[in-house]
Formats: structure tokens, C-alpha cells, sequence
């Protein structure tokens, strides 16, 4: 007889990991990040695809992962790469006609430019110049390429 | 050839800083050509007050056979208008050969780099960088003594002091034991301090000039601002008890000196001033060469 209980979490999984025909599906997100990583792609409400989010789905690897699935858009690498900010174990999969086409890690990059907002107010990004804010990305974390300010921890509360 | 900025002592390593150094002293030598930059037309790019820098700068170029170009004060110009710095720079780019500037923003000096058709120096950007300071300050060091193998102290507010941060940060590059004496709450901020021990520089923490005073070689003294404090009383106490006196200085090392990057309020007692110890004035003067140097250095 069918189990009930592993029935409903079957039926969950399955709407959670429903497939995409085409598009992006960010996979092994660090628990709790989803939100994030949408915002760090710059995705807001008003977008016109279909998005998804799923947090704290059971995983073998991780115990809990996240995941996102973007409908209809592939994500460039420079887009991808800014994952890795806040969650360097996410695995990137762009879907073709219900197949997986291309499966990556993703990659911190050396610059991140217009994504973080510098904390130092006496910072010249923090003006109406018109320039994006810029961070070398160094091992103790974010250094403003303009005022040397280094954000070296919750680089997500910084995010623009 | 990519065009030449001096926007932050960071960008350069020790051998850049002795060309510059060694080239500075040939100018004070009087070992150069006094044409060498005529026809070269400087912008002087002021938006805080300065007398030093700004001075020094427009005798640099003077001394080389350029001109210098600036828009007075900062309400006479367009970025009072509400013009950004972006649009300035591109626009004096077309009227000059470089542009030296100083801004009350950290990082202006690099987004006029960024924007700049010409070469950009940045005479300091608010909280940020001072290059040229940090170079003179070098230079004056070494008129006196070998830069290898010295204990200098940092006195004052290394917390905010824009000229301690450079410096301290140049010296890294050499074999200097750093001393830093600050009242509390204004000490080099921890970060620094980690960044220079990581970059292997012995660094001792003090916070009583008396315990410095008779091992040191330079006593690098900053001024220590009264708005730091909550009152005048509070401000008074500390600012006293860290200032350069005559009687403090009995017992120093012979070849002691002491710098300022000036301008000084009360940290030095003006007694000190003819004692063979005190070497502002000179540091001060010994802005000229450092800057022409400079100024060859990305106008040829």
C-alpha cells in the first residue's frame, strides 16, 4: 500500500522540481540564499518570466539546499558568477527543450561592478556620478576600488 | 602608452618610490632642466582649502617651465552649479596637459582617473589618499637617515589622519619597526594595523609619547582634531599630554627628527622649532622637488 505521508512529500518534491522547457535552474543553493541570489541577479517583481523559488528542499549533498528556476532566460556566466558572492557551492543548469544543456560551477569573479553599494558614505560612488560601484573581490573580502573600504562580512545586506 | 595617474601610494612598489625619491634629489640639486616641461599646461583642481599642496604644485610646474590653470574657489565653479566631478574632468581634460586634484570625497581622484583623457594626481581625496604627502614625507626621511633598519613613531590620530595611513602603509615597503602612539579611540584602525603585520612589518602599540620618545629615529606627529572629543576639557587633556615639547625631547636619539604634515595647531610646541630635531619646515619646502618629480614622472 502507498505510503501517504511519503506520497504528499513526493508530490511536493515534484511540484518544487517541476521541470522548465527552456531557461535556468540554479541548483545547491546555500540554505536560505534564494532571495538572495534573485536579488543579485537583479531580478525584481516586475519580471515577465515564470521564476520560482524553493528553500530548505531536502538534500543528499547538503542537507538543505535552495532552488531557483528562471523561465525563458539563460544567465550569462558574468550574471552567474555573482552567485558565487554568497553561495560559491551553486551549480548552474540551462534547460533546452526540457534537457539540461549546460551544467556549471559557478566562479567568484575578480570585480564586482554595480551589484554592492559601498558602506562608506564619504565613498565617491555614493554620489550622483555617474558610475556603478566597483569591488575587488581579495580574500578578506570586497575592497572598493575607489575609497578601499572592504566589506568583509553579510555582503548580502549590501547588495543595491 | 595607457596614460599615467598617481592616484594612491598603494600602486606603487618600493623601486617606483626610490625613482621618485632619487629623481627629487637630483632636482634639489638643481640637476635639471628648468624647460623640461614648458608648453605644459597644469590643472589645479582644488574643491577643499589647501595652501601647501596646492602651492607647491603651482611652483613645481612653475620651476619646469609650465603654467598652471585653476578655477579659484570652489563656489566660483560649475560643480557648484550641480555639475558632476565625471563632466568637470572630461572638460578640463581638454584644456590641460594633467590635472592635479583634490576632493572632499574618498576615491574622486579615481573616477577623475577614469574619466580623465590626461594624467590625474590626487593631492587628496577627503579621508582617503595623499600620495604626494607620503612621498615628501619619505623624502625627508631619507635626507637624514637610510629608510632600512629604522623605528619611527606615528604620534596622534592615526584613527583618521589620512597622511599616518599612507605613510604607514609606504613604510611597510621598507624594513621600519612602526610605532604608533594614539590616545584612545583614536588608534590606527585595526584592519591597517593587520594588513601592515601581514605584510611583515613589526608594529608596537603605545599609548604614552614618553615610552617612544628616546628609541625612535622619526617621530611622525599628527594633529589631533578637537571635534574628535565631546568637550574642550577632554580635548585639552589629551592634546597636552601628546605634545612635542623641548623637555620631552631631552635624551633623544641625536639624529631624532620630527615631522609634521602641517598645518600644526598645538601638537608642537614652536620652541621645538629651532632645535636641530625639527624638520617640518623643510618636509613643507621639500614638497617642490617631490613634485616635480612627479610631475616629470607623467608629463615626459
Amino acid at each position: 500500500m502507498k505510503n501517504p505521508e511519503k506520497a504528499e512529500s513526493a508530490e511536493n518534491e515534484g511540484l518544487l522540481v517541476r521541470r522548465i522547457r527552456n531557461g535556468t535552474v540554479i541548483d545547491h543553493i546555500d540554505s536560505g540564499e534564494a532571495l538572495n541570489v534573485v536579488k543579485i541577479l537583479g531580478i525584481t517583481g516586475t519580471t515577465q518570466e515564470a521564476l520560482s523559488i524553493a528553500t530548505n528542499v531536502q538534500s543528499r549533498e547538503m542537507g538543505r539546499k535552495d532552488i531557483v528556476k528562471l523561465a525563458n532566460r539563460e544567465l550569462s556566466k558574468e550574471e552567474v558568477d555573482r552567485i558565487a558572492l554568497i553561495s560559491p557551492s551553486a551549480t548552474i543548469n540551462i534547460v533546452r527543450d526540457f534537457k539540461v544543456c549546460e551544467k556549471k560551477g559557478v566562479e567568484t569573479p575578480s570585480l564586482i561592478v554595480g551589484i554592492v553599494k559601498c558602506p562608506n558614505p564619504g565613498c565617491i560612488s555614493n554620489t550622483n556620478e555617474p558610475i556603478a560601484s566597483k569591488f575587488r573581490v581579495t580574500g578578506k573580502g570586497l575592497r572598493c576600488i575607489y575609497c578601499d573600504w572592504v566589506i568583509s562580512r553579510d555582503i548580502t545586506s549590501h547588495i543595491i | 602608452m595607457a596614460t599615467q595617474h598617481i592616484i594612491s601610494i598603494g600602486d606603487f612598489d618600493r623601486n617606483e618610490i626610490d625613482r621618485v625619491l632619487d629623481h627629487a634629489r637630483q632636482i634639489d640639486e638643481n640637476k635639471y632642466d628648468r624647460n623640461a616641461l614648458h608648453g605644459r599646461i597644469l590643472a589645479v583642481l582644488f574643491f577643499e582649502p589647501s595652501t601647501r599642496t596646492r602651492m607647491s604644485f603651482e611652483s613645481a610646474i612653475a620651476r619646469l617651465g609650465g603654467t598652471s590653470l585653476s578655477v579659484g574657489s570652489v563656489e566660483a565653479c560649475s560643480m557648484a552649479k550641480g555639475e558632476t566631478l565625471a563632466d568637470t574632468i572630461r572638460v578640463v581634460s581638454g584644456y590641460a596637459d594633467a590635472i592635479v586634484i583634490r576632493h572632499p570625497k574618498e576615491g574622486a581622484a579615481r573616477l577623475a582617473a577614469e574619466f580623465a583623457t590626461v594624467p590625474v594626481i590626487n593631492a587628496g581625496d577627503g579621508a582617503g589618499q595623499h600620495p604626494s604627502q607620503t612621498l615628501l614625507d619619505l623624502y625627508t626621511i631619507r635626507q637624514s637617515m637610510p629608510i632600512d633598519g629604522i623605528d619611527v613613531a606615528l604620534v596622534g590620530d592615526l584613527r583618521y589622519g589620512r597622511t599616518a595611513h599612507s605613510l604607514a602603509f609606504a613604510l611597510s615597503l621598507y624594513n621600519v619597526r612602526l610605532h604608533t602612539v594614539s590616545p584612545k579611540g583614536l588608534e590606527l584602525p585595526a584592519p591597517m594595523l593587520a594588513e601592515l603585520r601581514e605584510k611583515g612589518m613589526e608594529i608596537v602599540e603605545h599609548d604614552d609619547i614618553n615610552d617612544v620618545v628616546h628609541s625612535v629615529d622619526v617621530l611622525y606627529v599628527t594633529r589631533i582634531q578637537r571635534e574628535r572629543f565631546p568637550d574642550s576639557a577632554s580635548y585639552f587633556n589629551v592634546a597636552s599630554s601628546y605634545r612635542i615639547t623641548p623637555e620631552l625631547l631631552l635624551g633623544a636619539r641625536k639624529h631624532l627628527i620630527v615631522l609634521h604634515p602641517l598645518p600644526r595647531v598645538d601638537e608642537i610646541d614652536p620652541r621645538v622649532d629651532d632645535s636641530p630635531h625639527a624638520r617640518y619646515f623643510e618636509q613643507s619646502r621639500n614638497g617642490v622637488p617631490v613634485r616635480m618629480a612627479m610631475l616629470m614622472k607623467v608629463l615626459q
